[in-house]
C-alpha cells in the first residue's frame, strides 16, 4: 500500500495529449500505473494511448473516477490546472511543470487550503510506490520494492539515493519528490510524517537543498516522533549565497538556510546526517541493521 | 532578473508610484545636459547623479580609477557635473556588494534634488516587499530607520522593523496601508500620500512579478510628499513569459559573460571560483556533486546542470563553457541516466571529446542508471583519456587522483 498513490490509485494526466504529457503517459502506463483517461480542453471526446480524453477535470472524475492527477501542463497554466484539479475532488495532485510563477502559486496554495486534497510539487518528479504505480517521471526500474522511503527536493539526487539503497540490499516503499520551488504542496515535515506513520516503510531517506526553512522544521518535528531510523542530507554545502542554484527555490538568502545550519540542526534532531552524497545508501543500511 | 534602478522607476510609473525624477545619460555630454535640463526643471542647481549599477553601496562605493569619487554624488553646476560624469562613466564602481572586481559603471542617472527645505521635516524610510516562504504570502516590511542599511536596523533594533503580510490574492487593504502610515509616524497630507504610495506600490508588485522590490529610502519631502528617491527591482525568472517588455530591459552587460553564453544553450551555470568544473544533470545532484568535489579535497569550478536531455550538442557546450576558465583543472561529468539512457549520453561525450580535440585536463565520467555498464565500456573502448566511474565514491577517489 504505502502512501499517496498505490496499485488501485486511478490516475488522470492533466495536459494528457502534449508531448510532455504523451511521453510520461505511456512511461507511466508500461511501468503498470492505473491510468484511466487524461484532460485536454477542446479535445474532449477523442481518444488517446487507448484512454479517454476529456474536457475538464470535472468531467474525467464523473466519468472514471479518478482520484489521483499528474499535471504536465506549461508553467502559465499550471496553477490554474492545479486549482481545476482541487475543484473536481481530485485528492492527490502531482504537479511536475517547473517555472510556474511565485505570485501564481501563492494563490494556488491559498486555493487547495481548504480542500480535502494533497498537492506533491510543482517542479518535482513525482511520486512512485514501487512495484505498484509510478506517477512521475522517475526511471521506474531503479526503485526496486523494498521498505525504505524517500523524500526529496531534487530529481535525479532522489534516483541516486534510491539507486544506493537498492545496491546496499535495500528496496523502497515509496519515493516522494516534493519539488525545488520556494512554494510546494507538500512540505519536506508533511511527507516525512506520511512515510513515518506508514507500517510498509522502516526507515526513511531526507533529501534537502539550500533555501527556506523545510528541513529544519521536519527535524524539529522528527525529534519528537522518531520511530525509524532517518538519514539525512543536504545538497549545496558549497553554494555561495545569493545565487540561485538550478531549482528557483534553491538559494541561500541568511544564516538559517545554508547547508551547515541545516544540517546542525538536523543532527541535533536525531537524524543521520551523511556530509557526502555518495554515503547516503550505506549509511542507512548501517543504521536500519542496529 | 535584476533591473537598474532608472529602468525600475519608469516601471513604477505604470502603477503611479511617485519617484524621483531623472534622466539617464551614457556620455559626459548628456550628462551635462541632463544637468541643465533637471536643474532648469526644478528650478535649483542642486541635482543628484547616481552610477547605474546591478548593486547597492554606491553611495559609499568608490570608483576604482577615481578614488576620491563615490558612486553618488550631489552635484551644483554643470562643471561639476562633466567632472563627476568623467570620473564615473566607463570606470570601476567598488562598493561593499560588488566585492574587489567591482562593476563597470556604463549609465548615470541625472536625478532631481528632493531634498529641497519646506514646511515640514524631511524623513527617510525603508520599505521592501518579498515572499514570506514560510507563510506563503507577500510581505511588506517597513521601518522609520531609512537610508541605512535594515540588517543592521533588523539585528540591533528588531522593534523598529515592522511588518504587514497581504493575504493570497487581494490587494493591500486599506487599514494596512494606514498602519504603515501611522507606525511611520505620519499626519495630514503625508499620510494620505503614503496610503495611496504603498497601496499602488504593491500593485506594481505583484503587476510586475516581482520578487523583491525594496524602496531605500522611501522619502518624505519638506513639502509632505512621499516619494521613492532609490528602487531594487527583480522580477521573478519563471514570469518573463507574460512580460516581454520587460525582457528587452536587461543588461547582461552586469552578468557573467558566461552564464550568458550558458543560458544561450538552455544551460543552468553559476560561475564559482575552485579547479574542478562539473557537468551533471538536475539541480540537486548538480550541487550535491559539488560537495562532493570538496570532500574529495577540490574546490568546485561551477554548477551546471545539463538538464532532462544529456546528448553531444549539449555536452560539448558544457565542455567549452567550463573550459573557458583557466582554474579548472579536472572536470567531472555526473548524469544519473533514467530515461536518458547513459549509453546515449556516453556516445554524445565521446563525439563533443573528438569534435573538442585537445583537451589536455582529466575528465572523469561517472553514468548510472540505465545501460550503466554497456556506457562505462563505450568510453573505455574509445581511447579517448576520459576516466569512467559507475559508483558515486569510485567517481570521488578519481576526482581526487586527478587533483594531486
Amino acid at each position: 500500500m504505502a502512501v499517496l498513490v498505490n496499485k488501485n490509485s486511478k490516475v488522470i494526466v492533466q495536459g494528457f495529449t502534449g508531448t510532455e504529457g504523451t511521453f510520461h503517459a505511456t512511461q507511466m502506463l508500461e511501468y503498470g500505473t492505473n491510468v484511466v483517461g487524461g484532460v485536454t480542453p477542446n479535445k474532449g471526446g477523442t481518444m488517446h494511448l487507448d484512454r479517454p480524453v476529456f474536457n475538464t477535470v470535472k468531467d474525467a472524475v464523473v466519468a472514471t473516477g479518478a482520484d489521483v492527477s499528474i499535471i504536465f501542463v506549461p508553467p502559465a497554466f499550471a496553477s490554474d490546472a492545479i486549482m481545476e484539479a482541487a475543484d473536481a475532488g481530485i485528492k492527490v495532485i502531482i504537479c511536475i511543470t517547473e517555472g510556474i510563477p511565485v505570485q501564481d502559486m501563492i494563490i494556488a496554495k491559498n486555493y487547495i487550503q481548504n480542500r480535502d486534497c494533497r498537492l506533491i510539487g510543482p517542479n518535482c518528479p513525482g511520486v512512485i510506490t514501487a512495484g505498484e504505480a509510478k506517477v512521475g517521471i522517475m526511471p521506474g526500474f531503479v526503485f526496486k520494492p523494498g521498505r525504505i522511503g524517500i523524500v526529496s527536493k531534487s530529481g535525479t539526487l532522489t534516483y541516486e539515493a534510491a539507486d544506493q539503497a537498492v545496491k546496499a540490499g535495500m528496496g523502497i516503499s515509496t519515493a516522494i519528490g516534493i519539488g525545488g520551488d520556494p512554494i510546494i504542496g507538500t512540505t519536506t515535515r508533511e511527507a516525512v510524517e506520511l512515510l513515518m506513520n506508514d507500517p510498509e516503510t522502516d526507515g526513511i531517506i531526507m533529501i534537502g537543498e539550500i533555501g527556506g526553512n523545510m528541513e529544519a522544521e521536519a527535524a524539529m518535528w522528527l525529534k519528537e516522533n522518531m520511530r525509524k531510523p532517518v538519514v539525512g542530507f543536504i545538497a549545496g554545502q558549497t553554494a555561495p549565497p545569493g545565487r540561485r542554484m538550478g531549482h528557483a527555490g534553491a538559494i541561500v538568502g541568511g544564516a538559517d538556510d545554508t547547508a551547515a545550519a541545516k544540517m546542525k540542526i538536523m543532527s541535533e534532531c536525531g537524524i543521520h546526517v551523511v556530509a557526502s552524497p555518495a554515503d547516503i545508501g550505506i549509511t542507512m543500511a548501517n543504521v536500519i541493521n542496529k | 532578473m535584476n533591473l537598474h534602478e532608472y529602468q525600475a522607476k519608469e516601471l513604477l510609473k505604470r502603477y503611479n508610484v511617485p519617484t524621483q525624477e531623472g534622466i539617464a545619460v551614457e556620455t559626459v555630454e548628456d550628462a551635462i545636459k541632463a544637468y541643465e535640463q533637471t536643474a532648469t526643471a526644478t528650478n535649483t542647481k542642486f541635482v543628484v547623479m547616481k552610477a547605474q549599477i546591478h548593486a547597492g553601496g554606491r553611495g559609499k562605493g568608490t570608483m576604482r580609477e577615481v578614488p576620491e569619487q563615490h558612486g553618488v554624488k550631489v552635484v551644483k553646476s554643470a562643471e561639476e557635473a562633466g567632472t563627476v560624469a568623467k570620473n564615473i562613466l566607463g570606470n570601476t564602481l567598488v562598493t561593499i556588494q560588488t566585492g574587489e572586481a567591482g562593476k563597470v559603471v556604463s549609465k548615470l542617472l541625472i536625478a532631481q534634488d528632493m531634498y529641497y527645505d519646506g514646511p515640514s521635516d524631511r524623513k527617510e524610510f525603508y520599505l521592501s516587499i518579498l515572499l514570506d516562504r514560510a507563510k506563503k504570502q507577500n510581505v511588506i516590511m517597513y521601518s522609520t530607520e531609512g537610508g541605512m542599511d535594515i540588517e543592521e536596523v533588523a539585528h540591533h533594533t528588531p522593534e523598529k522593523i515592522h511588518k504587514e503580510w497581504i493575504a493570497p490574492g487581494m490587494s493591500l487593504q486599506a487599514f494596512q496601508a494606514r498602519n504603515i502610515a501611522f507606525n511611520l509616524g505620519l499626519s495630514g497630507d503625508a499620510f494620505k500620500n503614503m496610503v495611496k504610495f504603498v497601496t499602488n506600490l504593491y500593485n506594481a508588485y505583484v503587476g510586475l512579478d516581482c520578487s523583491m522590490l525594496e524602496i531605500n529610502p522611501l522619502f518624505k519631502s519638506a513639502d509632505d510628499k512621499i516619494i521613492a528617491v532609490d528602487c531594487k527591482m527583480n522580477i521573478d525568472d519563471n514570469a518573463m513569459m507574460r512580460h516581454k517588455d520587460i525582457e528587452a530591459l536587461r543588461d547582461t552587460s552586469e552578468e557573467d559573460p558566461t552564464e550568458v553564453e550558458a543560458g544561450a544553450f538552455n544551460l543552468n551555470y553559476v560561475k564559482l571560483d575552485g579547479n574542478v568544473g562539473c557537468m551533471v544533470n538536475g539541480a540537486g545532484l548538480a550541487m550535491a556533486t559539488m560537495d562532493m568535489i570538496k570532500l574529495a579535497g577540490g574546490e568546485p569550478a561551477n554548477f551546471l546542470d545539463v538538464g532532462g536531455t544529456a546528448n553531444a550538442q549539449t555536452v560539448e557546450a558544457g565542455f567549452r563553457i567550463i573550459m573557458k576558465d583557466p582554474n579548472v583543472k579536472a572536470i567531472l561529468i555526473n548524469i544519473f541516466g533514467g530515461i536518458v539512457r547513459c549509453d546515449r549520453v556516453a556516445a554524445g561525450v565521446i563525439e563533443a571529446y573528438n569534435n573538442l580535440g585537445n583537451i589536455n585536463i582529466p575528465i572523469i565520467v561517472r553514468l548510472q542508471g540505465t545501460n550503466a555498464e554497456v556506457a562505462k565500456e563505450l568510453i573505455v573502448n574509445s581511447g579517448l583519456k576520459v576516466q569512467s566511474a559507475i559508483l558515486l565514491s569510485e567517481a570521488a577517489s578519481l576526482v581526487q587522483a586527478a587533483i594531486k
